[in-house]
């Protein structure tokens, strides 16, 4: 349900850039997709085509995921780590003092058009 | 056939609703009108609540609620009967209210003389964090059974949260939920949100949260 909420606004996203670019058909549409984003890529791309096939302009369209890294900040010791091996606990110096850096995002990357 | 054209956008998806939520807040300044987001987990006590809150403001401010679910309208009846305006909003199967929708539920609540707009967001602690709605404030509702560990399981809905309710404190001792320990970890989500215990059913600690919500609305509208 979460992801299928996203596509929709992927694709009002996409109606609107193809509407300042004059674009007829999308082909493809590239997401950008943090680790830590909480969307599950599989859910997302089903719930693609399924939305897909109602929308003229992104009709039988692929939704291309890349994953972004997700990376935390210590500010107990300044350093950066892999969140999704460490959690919010610092494993240099177990800081609880930490803030996400990236793996958040849910970007649409580019647009692939006629 | 054309060749392909590879349109650049590197744009986060909900930047466009985002846009449009801030376009409605804009208009809300200007019309006068206090939008407050209401999110919670599903039977954490959004409408009990809402029930008690309106009990105290109605008669000083005027009240409008929009009740968003997937389906029923027994939130909306339940709080026509407490004498407010009231409608349901339907989201058709999603989990949550985005900026248009909300839009489309305040253009049918508010008819000129609504002060405060209250939205009781889908029962859900993911979802509707993400997108926001326009709203003036948020708020959360957290109660007693759901545990004292939620804002660590649920960052963004705490992050995104100004005020923060602790509901069913009553039986807080039956359910081991330490509240030190619930503050400290909202603290560490969201140091600048407000943290108020309340009972919606005895009504214990409402009138503070109703301190809280008639502060910000005359603030919004001086």
């Amino acid at each position: 349900m979460h992801e299928l909420g996203i596509v929709f606004h992927i694709i009002k996203s996409v109606e609107r850039v193809a509407a300042e670019n004059d674009l007829e058909r999308v082909s493809a549409v590239v997401l950008e997709l943090g680790e830590v984003s909480g969307v599950v890529p599989d859910y997302l791309t089903d719930c693609w085509k399924w939305a897909a096939a109602k929308t003229e302009l992104v009709e039988g369209s692929e939704l291309r995921i890349e994953m972004l890294p997700a990376m935390t900040h210590c500010d107990g010791c300044g350093r950066d780590y892999p969140t999704v091996a460490y959690g919010k606990t610092c494993p240099h110096c177990q800081s609880g003092n930490t803030w996400l850096l990236t793996g958040n995002e849910v970007n649409i990357k580019e647009i692939e058009a006629y | 056939m054309d060749q392909v054209r590879v349109i650049e956008v590197k744009q986060s998806v909900f930047a466009d609703n985002d846009r449009r939520a801030a376009e409605l807040r804009a208009e809300l300044k200007e019309k006068g009108i206090f939008l407050l987001n209401l999110m919670s987990a599903p039977g954490s006590g959004k409408t009990t609540t809402l029930r008690r809150t309106v009990e105290l403001l109605k008669d000083e401010i005027q009240i409008g609620v929009m009740e968003a679910d997937i389906d029923s309208d027994v939130d909306a009846r339940a709080m026509a009967e407490s004498g407010v305006k009231s409608i349901q909003l339907h989201t058709g199967g999603m989990c949550h209210l985005d900026a248009d929708m909300t839009r489309q539920g305040l253009d049918e609540l508010v008819d000129g003389d609504v002060e405060l707009a209250i939205l009781e967001n889908v029962g859900n602690l993911v979802c509707p964090a993400e997108f926001d709605t326009g709203a003036v404030k948020n708020a959360a509702i957290l109660s007693v059974p759901e545990g004292d560990d939620k804002p660590l399981k649920y960052p963004l809905m705490f992050q995104v949260c100004d005020v923060v309710l602790i509901n069913k404190i009553d039986v807080a001792p039956y359910f081991d939920f330490k509240l030190d320990k619930c503050r400290e970890y909202i603290k560490m989500r969201n140091p600048n949100a407000v943290v108020i215990p309340i009972c919606a059913k005895t009504g214990e600690g409402v009138e503070d949260w109703a301190d809280w919500l008639r502060r910000q609305v005359k603030s919004w509208r001086s």
